[in-house]
């Protein structure tokens, strides 16, 4: 039975690295931003979640709220940093990443100016505290959520890139900018949708964390390494592999962990990456392209 | 570079660069290299402290930046008050009290060069901070070197003591030992020791496994969680597989929150399976939730409901000063209560002389916000009440139980035959 509980605990786990990662990976993925303010951008989701509550104050409405709230507010944060900064630095992926290290401290003291530096608390709505029990096993509501509500937005985004011209667009531009833009296609406008949506998949990502963790403004430090090394590890640009390599890293943990402790556990997590890396530098699934550069 | 991040070769190097930051941040949260003593440390120990006109210096070396702020700041807002309260009453020895404020930044390295700043520059009679016990081991020695005075107001591991450092906070036998009292008064059996990866938790736990040896308890398991761990699933699953009658816990900050929203989630109550707590206060309750923590235990030797008056009268002062809102807690207490003793051993040795103020420290009281305290003169440490306490569904904490009587501080546990060899 402890085999089938820590079986769920690295899918949980899983599920919560993936929330974290898939927006990542669109904006680090398709576009080649190196975000580091990817991680305030779900303590924004996290703090529109409390802000949403404390002005409905029913726990599960506002949780229903929030959700797609806290996409628009990390949706038009993500928007607001493309238009003002990031896209007058594609080509210069090195000074990206440190002009958005240095927005993300900002975002953070701008957090504890508004909202105090002491963590905040929201409320779980009462259909989602305890757990289910089957056949013995405790599985936490909340985790059981978290778990859909992954499943959700991958599926969602997967359809979206698929079956919409959006989609169409955003899967041309990143396989041959240059062919996409003779054909007509907006590349500029293309960038700035695809930043929109995986900065508000962050958002999202920060509402489902306000039912497992702390929400204070150094939120997103403690998840913004991860959700790269599962980008990384999962392939550039693309969902299907941050999808395995979210769930591989999530097992990899729980069960490690399981075996020995916490702390050796993310030792090992990161050797296996860093070997891993080394057999296969471009991750687990990688786009092949006839593009020159 | 956003055309080639598509092809093998691009992805690679886009990886490693994020890989190479990724690194540096992570490196960067643990890079604190402390230089024993080294500002001064080869001048003389010659005070420069001026008590020629109306004023005496002191200084407040708190982290007012970083990550230990939020709890640092509290501990700065009580020494404040209590400032305040004397200057108010007088001064100390017929001298108004000026206050020389540092920020400590969160970074050990930073606080043992402001330590030196404020003894050798400033010229400060007595230095009053430090939270972390990094931040302590690293002004430890600048203030042997220049013969200076600190106040140390928080609970910590123990297995310390130094001539120049008074401790107001709880040494373990004020707080660890006396819970594991009450915890065997109550019939447990078994324990479950959870805990951050740090000097702290795995002390304590060093402490309490000589106790549960001795005492026929069982410890049925031990488990660290990396610092700002967030997931906490397999460890409340390894705690809910064990069944122990009660769990230990010393993690810190905000791993707190995680852990507790889970343990809540597994359905485990405070009544099945109680979680006694050495890090919670007052002021975290707020952040983990109430509806998280309620009914759970916590150990330390103040708690804002303390029925006294100089208890009402310090939470009423400080909620006048600062706003009905905030929360008093165990550090801000033994803070505030340090700078009254600090004035109580000034009057009785009749100077501000560091030789002078040490040697009349010795039985120096203190009616407390949490009683009555006396200064042990030996190993520097006060006698204090020790407190388990209970979390209400108001946030506050409610004394369950009491030592009855102030415990003499031991903080190499010498007065216990179980603790042979721990130190």
């Amino acid at each position: 039975m402890d085999i089938i509980a820590q079986l769920f605990a690295g899918l949980s786990l899983g599920s919560v690295l993936l929330l974290a990662a898939l927006g990542l990976s669109l904006t680090f993925g398709q576009m080649g931003v190196i975000n580091m303010a990817h991680g305030e951008f779900m303590m924004a989701g996290a703090y529109t979640a409390f802000v949403v509550q404390g002005v409905i104050g029913d726990a599960g409405i506002s949780l229903l709220v929030a959700l797609p709230l806290g996409f628009l507010v990390g949706g038009l944060l993500g928007l607001l940093l493309e238009a003002t900064l990031i896209h007058r630095m594609y080509r210069r992926p090195l000074d990206t990443l440190l002009v958005t290290w240095g927005v993300a401290l900002v975002l953070q003291q701008v957090a504890r100016d508004v909202f105090g530096a002491p963590n905040v608390d929201v409320r779980a709505p009462a259909w989602l505290s305890g757990a289910v029990e089957i056949g013995g096993l405790a599985l936490p509501r909340t985790r059981l959520f978290i778990l859909a509500l992954a499943i959700v937005c991958v599926v969602a985004l997967a359809l979206a890139l698929r079956a919409t011209p959006l989609g169409r667009r955003i899967r041309a531009v990143v396989q041959n900018r240059d062919l996409a833009e003779a054909s007509g296609i907006s590349s500029r406008g293309t960038d700035r949708v695809t930043f929109f949506v995986g900065s508000g998949l962050a958002g999202i990502a920060g509402v489902a964390l306000t039912l497992l963790g702390s929400i204070g403004p150094t939120l997103g430090t403690s998840y913004i390494v991860d959700a790269f090394l599962v980008v990384v590890a999962g392939g550039i640009g693309q969902i299907k592999g941050t999808v395995i390599a979210a769930t591989a890293l999530g097992l990899m943990q729980a069960f490690f962990e399981y075996s020995t402790t916490a702390s050796v556990a993310k030792v090992l997590v990161f050797v296996a990456i860093v070997a891993f890396l080394q057999l296969r530098p471009q991750g687990l699934v990688s786009v092949r392209t006839r593009s020159l550069a | 570079m956003r055309l080639r991040s598509t092809s093998p070769h691009g992805a690679t190097r886009l990886s490693t660069v994020t890989l190479a930051a990724l690194c540096v941040i992570a490196l960067s949260a643990c890079g604190a290299r402390v230089d024993a003593g080294s500002p001064g440390a080869s001048s003389s120990a010659e005070s420069c402290v001026d008590t020629s006109g109306d004023t005496v210096k002191i200084g407040f070396l708190n982290s007012l930046s970083g990550t230990m702020a939020i709890s640092e700041q509290t501990v700065h807002d009580s020494l404040q008050l209590a400032a305040q309260e004397i200057n108010a009453d007088g001064g100390v020895l017929g001298k108004q009290l000026e206050i020389v404020s540092e920020d400590g930044q969160s970074e050990p390295t930073v606080f043992a060069e402001k330590a030196g700043k404020l003894i050798t520059s400033d010229c400060v009679a007595a230095v009053f901070g430090g939270w972390t016990s990094a931040s302590r081991k690293a002004m430890l020695p600048v203030f042997e070197a220049q013969d200076s005075l600190l106040f140390y107001p928080v609970q910590y591991e123990g297995l310390e003591s130094s001539p120049n450092i008074f401790y107001t906070g709880a040494t373990t036998n004020q707080q660890i030992v006396p819970a594991l009292d009450y915890l065997a008064e109550q019939g447990t059996k078994s324990l479950f020791l959870v805990g951050s990866d740090y000097v702290f938790p795995r002390t304590a736990n060093k402490i309490i496994n000589a106790y549960a040896e001795a005492h026929d308890i069982e410890i049925v398991g031990e488990e660290y969680a990396p610092l700002g761990h967030t997931d906490f699933s397999t460890i409340v699953n390894k705690v809910k597989s064990a069944d122990a009658d009660a769990v230990f816990n010393t993690l810190n900050g905000d791993s707190n929150v995680a852990f507790f929203k889970e343990y809540n989630n597994a359905g485990i109550s405070a009544h099945d399976m109680p979680v006694v707590s050495v890090s919670i206060a007052e002021e975290e309750v707020g952040g983990i939730g109430v509806e998280n923590i309620e009914g759970q235990l916590t150990a330390w030797n103040y708690y804002q409901t303390v029925d006294s008056p100089a208890n009402s009268a310090f939470v009423e002062a400080f909620k006048a000063e600062y706003g009905e809102d905030r929360p008093t807690s165990d550090p801000m207490e033994a803070a505030y209560t340090s700078l009254y003793l600090w004035k109580a051993m000034v009057e009785k040795a009749e100077s501000f002389d560091v030789d002078d103020v040490t040697a009349a420290a010795d039985g120096v009281t203190f009616d407390a916000p949490e009683g009555e305290v006396v200064v042990n003169g030996d190993n520097h440490h006060i006698a204090k009440t020790a407190l388990i306490g209970k979390i209400g569904a108001d946030g506050l904490i409610h004394t369950e139980w009491s030592s009855q009587e102030p415990i003499e501080p031991d903080p190499f546990l010498e007065g216990y035959d179980w603790a042979d060899g721990l130190s």
